[in-house]
């Protein structure tokens, strides 16, 4: 690998993890939406900036910028508090307002300006080795390397003292709130480095990447997990596992990088949706299929406990009393008799003691919800409560 | 039990007094929902809040907790502000009013009761989770600590929303519906843990929905219709004519003598 190559890699991947810890917090208080607004909508900022400096690294042009993201977000608050439109209406009316004022500012001004709409929206990485941080005429790395990796710092660091407030705020602003952490602070907090973010993560991977940079990696991460620190450890692995693979992809197929990353992160999701242990696709249709046979299982013992006389037990007309189809009851049949749940003699049915047992077992396990006292019965029984 | 219940029924001590409402309106996009609530909660009493949908009995909890500003009047605890109060206060609100699919435990949201004492930026300890496991316990919920929350029952969700209040320690509790969506079994709990926290003359404020269970349950009712009904012990005034009053419709319900 060139050190360009190496740069590249770790540019995208400190993007990666500065983009999953705010969007976490996003995917949670489920403002997905809100991050497509900024990363939009700060176009103005940055355009404004870079007029002012002509450096698309430099501080002023990322506090111009990240202003116009609080500003977007205050906006669409304030229309969203007229209660004459909602909140995503409040969204799709200010942030392509904000981003065109950019656009007709680059157009107006692209003669003399290094900047277009094109880099804007997709970013371009393979460009960033090539902008040099001198330090009194020492090379220490591409400009967005540091942009980046301050930025990031910043963010960790604020993420380890405000957890707390984070989560409670996010859980709970109303207790936030009652126990005198104010969840607007907190908010705007969030609105703030979101927004400082995406203006950082912007000259390397674009309006669009970034959304899906904050997005995905947290909702890949929120399938696989109950934990809000493993959902933010998750969300980072995914993060830096797509832009290192992404690249490579990139490479591979001459594409653009920013798009060879998203499409990494949105086949990993895709991956986990469909195969997640407990929430995925498969597992949850897999649980659907095991449960409807065991409770079929189960309403067949039912009622040949509940019916002594000999006709509602005879194998023949057994669909007609439960009312099934011949195939699911002779199916269920098998089973039960398979089980050594059941007898058949001269063709009527009748439960063995194993069937009883069974049966009043699980019978306790539906109706009782203290876990002390079926703990010891999950593994036979865990199907019935899905 | 009954004698039990008789000797809780009793008029609070002439103490003093925990919550002062002066003047208080609280209003949404210029509506008034509270109009000019004066209101003095005396300590140690188990009061309901009743009235009808709409009639701003959450609000004005929101509003004495600082979570909604009113447009005019003020609150007190104990006779200071309640940015002065807030260790004397704690809050239980309504369960619909969070995400139980949120990636935590029930013993993690039970601990971020004890987030209030910590104050800004200082992480929870050994100390706060052993707080946090004897709310659990009170509750009946130890066994489910590790519980993620959405797999808990709606009965089993509001008991975590107890054991966080119980951690704060407070005096006064404000709890927003805490028997909606819960069971039988759950409903006496609660009850129980609630005439406790009174026998340790902790003052209990519940918005309640059942009127039915008003005098079996609390010796103190404040009846709430945009404006206040009135207030006073539930033996005094929790009657037909209040109720009526109150719901606008004829309202009977037979209350034993």
């Amino acid at each position: 690998m060139s050190n360009a190559q190496i740069e590249i890699q770790l540019i995208a991947s400190l993007v990666a993890i500065a983009c999953a810890i705010p969007g976490t917090f996003l995917v949670l208080r489920k403002m997905a939406m809100i991050s497509d607004a900024i990363s939009h909508s700060i176009l103005p900022g940055i355009v404004i900036g870079f007029f002012i400096t002509q450096d698309l690294n430099s501080p002023l042009l990322i506090l111009l910028a990240a202003i116009t993201g609080i500003i977007t977000v205050v906006l669409v608050e304030y229309i969203q508090k007229t209660g004459l439109v909602k909140e995503d209406t409040a969204i799709g009316l200010v942030f392509p307002i904000l981003f065109s004022i950019g656009v007709i500012l680059i157009a107006k001004n692209a003669n003399d300006v290094h900047l277009d709409v094109d880099a804007v929206l997709l970013g371009e990485l393979a460009f960033a080795p090539f902008d040099r941080l001198l330090i009194a005429g020492v090379d220490v790395g591409p400009k967005s390397l540091w942009v980046i990796g301050s930025i990031l710092l910043i963010t960790i660091g604020l993420l380890f003292a405000f957890f707390k407030e984070l989560k409670i705020s996010t859980f709970d602003a109303g207790l936030a709130a009652s126990l005198g952490f104010s969840p607007a602070i907190i908010h705007y907090g969030l609105m703030t480095v979101s927004s400082v973010t995406t203006v950082g993560a912007f000259d390397a991977v674009g309006a669009i990447l970034v959304v899906a940079l904050m997005i995905a990696p947290a909702a890949t991460a929120y399938l696989l997990t109950t934990n809000l620190k493993r959902m933010l450890m998750y969300a980072i692995c995914f993060g830096v596992f797509s832009a290192i693979s992404g690249y490579w992809l990139a490479h591979w197929l001459d594409a653009s990088i920013a798009g060879s990353i998203t499409t990494m992160l949105g086949f990993i999701f895709l991956m986990v949706y469909l195969f997640a242990p407990n929430k995925g696709v498969i597992a949850v249709l897999y649980r659907e299929k095991q449960q409807r046979t065991e409770v079929s299982l189960l309403t067949f013992l039912l009622h040949l406990r509940n019916h002594s006389e000999e006709e509602e037990r005879h194998v023949n007309h057994l669909n007609e009393h439960i009312n099934w189809q011949k195939v699911r009851s002779k199916t269920v049949l098998e089973l039960a008799l398979k089980n050594n749940m059941i007898l058949i003699e001269n063709s009527v049915v009748s439960l063995t003691k194993k069937g009883k047992d069974f049966t009043s077992q699980a019978i306790d396990y539906i109706i009782t919800n203290e876990d002390s006292k079926i703990e010891h019965m999950k593994d036979d029984f865990f199907l019935f409560r899905g | 039990m009954m004698n039990e219940d008789k000797e809780n029924q009793q008029t609070p001590s002439a103490g003093r007094i925990a919550v002062k409402i002066d003047d208080l309106t609280v209003a949404y996009n210029y509506k008034p929902v509270l109009w000019d609530i004066d209101l003095e909660i005396p300590e140690g009493v188990l009061m309901a809040i009743v009235g009808p949908n709409g009639a701003g009995k959450s609000t004005l909890i929101k509003s004495i907790l600082g979570i909604l500003n009113p447009i005019a009047g003020s609150v007190s605890i104990y006779g200071k502000s309640y940015e002065k109060q807030r260790a004397l206060v704690a809050y239980v609100p309504q369960k619909g009013s969070v995400d139980w699919d949120f990636p935590t435990t029930a013993l993690d949201v039970v601990m971020m009761g004890t987030y209030g004492s910590l104050g800004w930026i200082k992480r929870p300890g050994q100390k706060e989770k052993k707080l946090a496991l004897e709310a659990l316990e009170k509750v009946g919920m130890l066994p489910f600590k590790n519980r993620q929350i959405s797999q808990l029952s709606g009965g089993q969700q509001q008991r975590i929303f107890l054991a966080r209040a119980l951690v704060q320690d407070a005096s006064i509790y404000f709890m927003d519906e805490p028997f909606q969506g819960v069971d039988a079994t759950t409903e006496i709990a609660i009850i129980n843990i609630l005439k406790e926290l009174r026998k340790a003359n902790k003052t209990v404020i519940v918005v309640h929905h059942d009127l039915q269970t008003v005098p079996e349950y609390f010796d103190w009712v404040t009846f709430l219709n945009v404006k206040k009904i009135a207030t006073g012990p539930v033996k005094d005034i929790f009657n037909d004519d209040n109720l009526t009053k109150t719901y606008g419709i004829n309202y009977k319900v037979s209350i034993q003598e």
